[in-house]
């Protein structure tokens, strides 16, 4: 037994084993107590200690999660550093199951007694629910596992000297502002490193580390009357401190400057239909919210009306092999494997191993995206019987519920770049990076913008455009797409903060992508005129 | 629970323990202790049901005009020194600011009761008990019902907060305020999936939401909003909810960033130069504030700086009065800052309020020819910064107005258009309510409001 203050003890004496090496190594496994492969001890016994208590309690189901945040952010601005911050947080969530109807509570009392009362807690939770809960709570079987995964990484992102990456924003600032008419850069690093151990009383004991990072780059420029600016689409990834690097935020400044300043004198776009070249820096987020979102099952049986909303695709009976959603070049994977993707882990919140699995198939609705408590619903309609191991709590004081995995465009056959989409192209416009993104909560009508607009003429870009947004209904735009990259130009974007649930929570989700060609879509003209 | 509401008394102490324990030139504490519970329903059923507390530590030191900030949510010594260490190590290691403005000494602040036991009491069970009422009200039959409504499809949400928070700094500053806030909201569908209402209702004080009437309202509205009909995108007449107006009005507060002002980047920039301070903006009805004073509002009377917070009109009878400035940029421009950190698209922690006329909705509807009656608003983002132009959707109860009365359902637009320019457009102003805590909206009513194009989405 390993009271909370003898894991202190442990935690500090570890932290002096760790002395001789650098001061910023020192100095960071302090914060960290422990970074085992294996697991903690002290997590797996507090874990253990709660569901047993919630067992004991009357659950007939009950999952423990322990949770370390490590946090880190830097912002700056032109000169300066405007913020650096670096945050941890711990706790316990329980979940149980009781009569059919689940109760969570959680506590930043890390000890065996903290989870026992906090197990405790979530049965009455449960129990008081359970008078307004007239459909039992059926969950999809799952394989107890035992074993540990993390993130693979060259380099710690948060173990990297704070005067690296202090000096990386400053230089990359420092060379947009060289460029005429570039007024203002703002650079920022969010950095994250997340541990877990699950316990659940079906047997599985696990634990994960991930390690992901999240650059961001704006410049503005400034003309009289007018301001313009340009965001980089620089994808935050599940990787290390060596995407970062790869990112090369110093030599590529000036020309993401240069953009901001050449958007000043653009052309502002005339309204009408074009066809729209998008590149994947535009197309992950299109996807996302069209696809990735009614494609949840919890969404398509209402689960998200009073919030996120419902979805297009549903009822389950009336959608799975017989909804087109777009064209046959339209095929879209869902899986938590991909490498570096924000979404990659061994297993999800509830101990379900990771899996690819395909949403749509040659433009038919083909599967959703599950969690244990949701796949019963349709494993008649599917073939299904187990999640697809969707089930993502945002921190330690959330609970568990669906959240999307990476939802991703497959690349067509032929080698296919978007040179060659622009070279078919009579008229035009591509579009680059993610702008304003917004859509209804049946998922039918969006409205996108971008960074960077570029006219097509007979097959030539012939200028850059500003003032641009597309405007379509779901199944009509997929059903256009008729032309799309191949293997050689897929790029995976992503957003460390998708939010959906009440309470609100992020997940960090990735989606790769091709180019890829809309016949016929409605552009409209964001400027007005105060 | 462990955490329920940390006192004045063990904030200090906790301050003051953490201060003891640094080294920096300067240094601040804030701290955020809170207690929240929630329940969650769809189908009827309660689906998700959660109590959760915890506290926040968050220590900024300042060394060598450099400074860096560390959080931490563990309270044990040897945890809270490994976290000064952090900031103070993390601010060595940034370089000079040329911003920094020096840690705040003691202040004075007025005091704002913010708490209500009827808050902080609402257990699982009476959580669960107020779900059961809201959805049996909804769910009520009653008049010439056109479906059963026993058939309904009810989802929702009620969470109760109770949270405390405290600022101190090596200079001897401390502040404390504590506040509760519950919020219910609640949607309701047609089981034929073509009609959906929404309402929701919140404040300081648990007194201030009733659940039987919200269930009836939403279960009204999906009711009443069933098959709509398609009428043409284009500028309408629009009469908005508080709730639509709380999820539009509120898009305006990050233009009111002086320095983004100053900067020639915001809508309040002037050509040439300079800002639009002391010019007519919009209708000379329209009134905005924040006051933590107001008892509508009943903000935190300080800025997590411990800077106190006033009363601050951000725009009168129409006139642009004052914008958000920093300590910093205060300084720079000799003027007074207004706190709460410069401004930003959200909410004041002074809370804000757009000041109503005397008008009931149903009044609004009366004097209006042809016009576009909006529940609330969906996915608004922002467009051009220039002119604060936004996009949305309407949601959950979208009807046309005829000749004084509402005629029929119609289907959901998306908009393009900026709170900016349509509070230039105003035809008339309701009522102001509470909406959420801390946010007080009347309903709206404004002329050529832009409807773009149509979404099938009910």
């Amino acid at each position: 037994m390993t009271s909370r203050r003898d894991f202190l003890k442990t935690a500090a004496i570890g932290a002096v084993a760790a002395a001789g090496t650098s001061r910023i190594a020192r100095a960071e496994s302090l914060l960290n107590p422990w970074s085992s492969d294996t697991g903690d001890p002290m997590a797996n016994e507090v874990a253990l200690s709660a569901i047993q208590a919630a067992k004991d309690a009357g659950a007939s189901y009950s999952d423990a999660r322990v949770g370390r945040y490590r946090r880190q952010f830097i912002a700056a601005r032109e000169h300066q550093i405007t913020g650096v911050n670096d945050s941890e947080s711990f706790g316990i969530g329980v979940r149980a199951l009781v009569n059919g109807a689940w109760g969570f509570a959680a506590t930043r009392d890390v000890s065996r007694e903290g989870a026992v009362r906090v197990a405790q807690q979530a049965v009455k939770v449960a129990r008081a629910a359970r008078a307004v809960t007239h459909t039992p709570v059926v969950l999809a079987p799952t394989p107890a596992v035992k074993g540990s995964w993390r993130t693979p990484v060259q380099q710690d992102p948060i173990d990297v000297p704070i005067e690296d990456k202090v000096a990386l924003l400053l230089a990359a600032n420092e060379a947009a502002l060289k460029v005429p008419g570039v007024r203002f850069a703002n650079s920022g690093l969010a950095l994250l490193r997340e541990e877990k151990t699950l316990a659940t009383t079906d047997g599985t004991l696990i634990t994960q580390t991930f390690v992901r990072v999240g650059p961001s780059f704006t410049v503005t420029a400034i003309g009289d009357g007018d301001f313009q600016s340009y965001t980089e689409e620089m994808a935050p990834r599940g990787s290390g401190w060596e995407y970062v690097t790869s990112l090369d935020m110093v030599g590529n400044a000036p020309k993401w400057a240069a953009i901001a300043a050449e958007k000043l004198t653009a052309k502002s776009v005339d309204v009408g239909r074009y066809d729209l070249i998008l590149d994947p820096t535009n197309l992950w987020l299109t996807i996302h919210e069209s696809v990735g979102h009614p494609t949840e099952l919890d969404r398509a049986r209402g689960y998200e009306a009073n919030y996120a909303g419902t979805s297009f695709v549903a009822p389950p009976e009336k959608m799975i092999g017989k909804l087109k959603y777009g064209s046959r070049l339209m095929n879209i994977q869902a899986d938590r494997i991909q490498q570096d993707s924000l979404s990659r882990c061994a297993w999800d919140d509830e101990g379900v191993a990771a899996e690819s699995w395909l949403l749509i198939k040659d433009g038919m609705f083909h599967d959703y995206q599950t969690v244990r408590d949701q796949a019963p619903a349709i494993a008649s309609l599917n073939g299904v019987n187990h999640s697809h191991g969707c089930s993502f709590a945002d921190s330690w004081d959330t609970v568990q519920f669906q959240r999307m995995p990476n939802v991703s465009l497959l690349p067509g056959n032929a080698d296919t770049t978007i040179d060659d989409i622009i070279a078919d192209t009579d008229r035009g416009v591509v579009i680059k990076n993610r702008g304003s993104w917004s859509i209804d909560q049946q998922r039918y009508n969006f409205q996108f913008s971008g960074q960077v607009f570029y006219e097509v003429r007979k097959g030539k870009i012939t200028g850059m455009l500003k003032d641009v947004a597309y405007q379509a209904r779901t199944p009509d735009f997929w059903g256009s797409m008729d032309m799309i990259g191949g293997k050689r130009s897929y790029w995976l974007g992503g957003t460390f903060s998708d939010g959906k649930g009440e309470p609100g929570q992020s997940s960090s989700v990735s989606h790769g992508c091709v180019p890829a060609r809309f016949r016929q879509v409605n552009i409209i003209n964001t400027a007005r005129s105060v | 629970m462990a955490d329920t509401l940390m006192t004045r008394d063990a904030m200090q102490t906790l301050a003051k323990r953490i201060l003891a324990m640094s080294s920096a030139d300067e240094t601040r504490v804030n701290i955020s202790s809170d207690a929240a519970g929630n329940t969650r329903f769809a189908a009827g059923d309660i689906t998700t049901s959660g109590d959760t507390e915890d506290t926040v530590i968050s220590i900024t030191s300042t060394v060598g005009g450099r400074r860096a900030s560390s959080t931490t949510n563990l309270m044990d010594d040897a945890s809270l020194k490994r976290a000064v260490d952090t900031a103070e190590r993390l601010a060595r290691l940034s370089p000079q600011d040329p911003e920094l403005v020096p840690e705040l000494g003691p202040q004075q602040y007025q005091n704002v009761d913010a708490s209500n036991a009827d808050v902080s009491d609402l257990n699982a069970a009476s959580r669960a008990h107020a779900v059961e009422q809201l959805i049996t009200a909804a769910r009520a039959p009653g008049g010439a019902m056109p479906i059963d409504p026993a058939t309904l499809f009810v989802a929702g949400f009620l969470e109760a907060r109770s949270g405390a928070r405290g600022v101190a700094t090596s200079k001897g500053l401390f502040a404390y305020h504590a506040s509760t806030d519950v919020s219910l909201s609640c949607t309701a569908r047609t089981p034929d999936g073509t009609g959906s209402g929404y309402a929701s209702a919140g404040g300081r004080a648990w007194t201030a939401v009733d659940p039987g009437a919200l269930g009836r309202r939403a279960a009204q509205k999906a009711l009443a909003s069933r098959n709509p009909v398609a009428i043409e995108p284009g500028r309408y007449t629009v009469i908005l909810e508080p709730r639509a107006v709380a999820d539009f009005i509120p898009g305006l507060m990050g233009s009111l960033n002086a320095r983004s002002a100053d900067e020639g980047r915001s809508a309040f920039s002037k050509k040439g130069g300079g800002t639009k301070l002391g010019e007519k903006i919009v209708d000379e009805r329209i009134t905005m504030l924040s006051d933590p004073f107001d008892p509508d509002l009943r903000g935190q009377p300080f800025d997590s700086d411990g800077l106190p917070l006033k009363r601050v009109v951000w725009i009168e009878n129409g006139v642009l009065k004052n914008l958000a400035y920093s300590r910093f940029w205060a300084t720079k421009k000799g003027v007074e800052p207004t706190g709460g950190g410069g401004g930003g698209f959200g909410r004041n922690p002074a809370g804000l309020k757009l000041a109503g006329g005397t008008k009931s909705v149903d009044e609004l509807i009366a004097g209006t020819d042809r016009g576009v009656l909006v529940t609330h608003f969906f996915y608004i983002r922002s467009l051009d910064q220039r002119t604060v132009l936004l996009t949305g959707l309407t949601r959950d109860g979208t009807f046309l107005i005829e000749n004084g009365k509402i005629t029929k359902s119609i289907k959901n637009f998306r908009w393009n258009d900026s709170p900016l320019l349509s509070l230039a457009r105003l035809a008339d102003i309701g009522k102001a309510e509470p909406v959420e805590a801390g946010l007080v909206m009347p309903s709206l009513k404004i002329n050529d409001f832009t409807f773009s194009s149509l979404s099938d989405a009910v």
